[in-house]
């Protein structure tokens, strides 16, 4: 580059000369490629999945009727697809809470008291799994919690055989193993989102500094109090990113409740057998459009409780 | 040191140790500050001052030694069970708070009834001055506004020693010098033991009853400000605390007649034309001025005696102006002073 600028009318000076002069007309082409990508490809997608949702399949010709109805909200109250929106956010619900209390102590753990060797070997366990694809690692799942796999014969082989065979007798979560069960599903669900909890909590609780807490402790609170009063609420942004991130990626996947349990629908796999198979593009925009609301009535409530007051 | 009988210290670190690794923090420290003084720790950084404050605190534990607040051994005690409260350098007021949470924080973990604590937080408020900012936050406050915040939040539990870490460290000039003055008198209203960590040797003399000059995990000196100031005990102290010229070995011997080291104020010194008469009272020494340094008040003069050591002398400017004040760049004086502001020193 130095050579290109060196001599002082070569076009390339004049170039960055006019933009250094013109910092907004900069700014514009810096960020028009980004913004045309996220307001072309992906706004405009979804606005073309809103529309196709105020459409609805004709059910003797298999077509879809360009018409503005809403005929294809109402079928989402019917009992099956209310089943497939409860348990699906149920799952995500239970999947997101696990993982806030999985994840807390590990990201506390690295962020308060980890040396830097070994907060960067956590971060290498952290971030491993994500190298690998995630269809190997859900099917390697399938072999672990399938009646044959290793951790059926572990549990066994330490006298626990009876309590796995009592929590499958169970209704819901249980089944005839773990990999066609619901329970077997959430395992994998956690495993699979766990990092995406782990580092926006180690990230804000970094950013918690030390004297705070040191400060609570000389204003008489104990470290249980200091962690209520002080710790939770200011790495409480750090958890509500978390868990956008678990409940959001829980609520749109269509893999692993494929792979894993008892084949019961969840909205992901609706969504892809409905806009594949079945054909019936309206229900399937339909039902990508739950996740959104789900999401959308998540983040206010998480604002209302204060969650963001922190930032 | 002023042996107290009649009162139990309110600090009191009997042969303590802070060791981190190799690095001495804290070495092998005897102290008592007394109930009710306004006692300053002063040393450059990394002099274990602040060490020293948090061992009291109790966020550090000592390696070896014991420490006792009015009389109770506290060595192993937590922070939150230490009648004591922190100032810290960077406040470390809690920013999802307002600031009458933050001050009420002590008093909600000991759940005290709330119309209480609104009233102390009102009171505390009162006394920094304050009055009105309790439902602020503190990211809306100025820097000497959060240092008074942190202030009432630590003063509002009545500790019996109020520890401070540089808390005026952050703060320009100006309101550094009115804070010196209002939390000397806050002091006296509140008659709480003040524990002032600074590295400023001007905030110590200013605002200490007595103060202790840290070096190397070691105390130098304890004295009220105008002993250390006036009889500085090692090089070290003559050096750190104001400035001062130290003299010694064959340059002494032809001042003094012994070669022992010595310290003077460049206050103290004279500049005299040479030949001028001196005084049995006096000492002496010829020089010619090096460089002058005009500073409004006073003018600072760099005296050159031989080879190897230049004296300052410094001059109130009661008739000099700057011209005549440059003027006398490269003239052959004579330095005098009083002998007994000869100050002999011990160690290096």
């Amino acid at each position: 580059m130095a050579t290109t600028s060196a001599t002082p009318d070569s076009p390339l000076r004049r170039l960055s000369t006019f933009l250094y002069r013109r910092p907004v007309l900069s700014l514009i082409l810096l960020l028009a490629p980004p913004l045309l990508w996220l307001g072309v490809v992906y706004l405009g997608s979804l606005f073309a999945l809103l529309i196709q949702s105020f459409f609805r399949l004709d059910g003797f010709t298999g077509q879809v009727v360009r018409q503005f109805t809403l005929a294809t909200y109402a079928e989402l109250f019917t009992r099956a697809n209310l089943d497939v929106i409860l348990r699906t956010t149920a799952m995500s619900a239970a999947v997101t809470i696990v993982c806030a209390l999985v994840a807390f102590p590990l990201a506390y753990y690295m962020a308060r008291y980890a040396s830097l060797r070994v907060k960067a070997g956590l971060y290498l366990a952290v971030l491993l799994p994500l190298w690998s694809s995630y269809i190997v690692r859900v099917y390697a799942w399938k072999l672990i919690l399938a009646k044959e796999g290793i951790l059926n014969w572990f549990i066994t082989q330490i006298g626990l055989g009876q309590v796995l065979e009592w929590v499958l007798s169970l209704p819901v979560i249980g089944g005839p193993s773990l990999s066609v069960s619901f329970l077997g599903m959430f395992i994998v669900f956690v495993y699979i989102w766990l990092p995406y909890m782990i580092l926006p909590i180690q990230a804000a609780l970094e950013r918690v500094p030390k004297s705070l807490l040191e400060a609570s402790g000389d204003l008489g609170a104990r470290p249980g109090q200091t962690f209520r009063d002080v710790t939770l609420p200011l790495s409480f942004p750090g958890v509500v990113a978390g868990s956008i991130f678990t409940f959001s990626l829980t609520l749109g996947d269509f893999i692993i409740p494929g792979i894993i349990g008892d084949s019961s629908f969840f909205i992901g796999r609706v969504v892809y057998v409905q806009q594949g198979t079945a054909g019936n593009i309206p229900l399937a925009a339909a039902f990508t459009v739950v996740p959104m609301v789900i999401m959308a009535i998540y983040l206010i409530l998480a604002r209302k409780l204060g969650a963001f007051d922190a930032l | 040191m002023h042996p107290d009988n009649s009162s139990i210290p309110a600090v009191h670190f009997a042969s303590v140790s802070r060791h981190f690794g190799e690095v001495r923090a804290v070495d092998n420290l005897t102290l008592d500050i007394h109930d009710g003084e306004f006692f300053s720790m002063l040393g450059p950084s990394g002099s274990g001052k602040t060490t020293c404050l948090r061992l009291i605190a109790g966020f550090e534990l000592p390696t070896q030694g014991d420490i006792y607040l009015y009389g109770n051994e506290v060595t192993d005690l937590p922070p939150y069970e230490r009648d004591v409260n922190t100032v810290f350098q960077d406040y470390a007021l809690f920013p999802h708070m307002t600031v009458g949470e933050n001050i009420a924080y002590g008093l909600m973990i000991k759940k005290a009834p709330k119309p209480e604590r609104q009233k102390r937080v009102e009171e505390m408020l009162e006394l920094v001055r304050l009055p009105g900012y309790a439902s602020r936050k503190p990211s809306q406050l100025s820097g000497g506004q959060r240092q008074r915040v942190a202030l009432a939040r630590a003063l509002i539990n009545h500790p019996r020693v109020l520890l401070l870490d540089e808390p005026l460290g952050a703060l320009d000039l100006k309101l550094r010098q009115q804070m010196q003055i209002e939390l000397k008198a806050i002091q006296q209203q509140v008659g709480i033991t003040f524990v002032f960590v600074t590295h400023d040797q001007e905030e110590a003399l200013t605002m200490s009853d007595r103060l202790a000059v840290f070096n190397h995990g070691r105390i130098e000196q304890i004295g009220t400000p105008a002993d250390v100031y006036e009889r500085p005990a090692t090089a070290f102290v003559a050096g750190f605390v104001g400035v001062s010229n130290i003299i010694e070995g064959e340059i002494a011997k032809t001042i003094t007649g012994s070669p022992e080291k010595f310290s003077v104020r460049p206050e103290k010194i004279f500049i005299r034309e040479v030949g001028a008469p001196v005084s049995p009272d006096d000492y002496a020494v010829e020089g010619r001025i090096r460089d002058v340094v005009y500073l409004g008040v006073n003018t600072r003069y760099l005296v050159e005696v031989n080879d190897t050591l230049d004296l300052t002398v410094v001059k109130q400017n009661l008739r000099a102006t700057s011209m005549s004040a440059l003027a006398q760049r490269g003239q052959p004086v004579l330095l005098v002073w009083e002998r007994n502001h000869n100050r002999p020193l011990v160690g290096n």
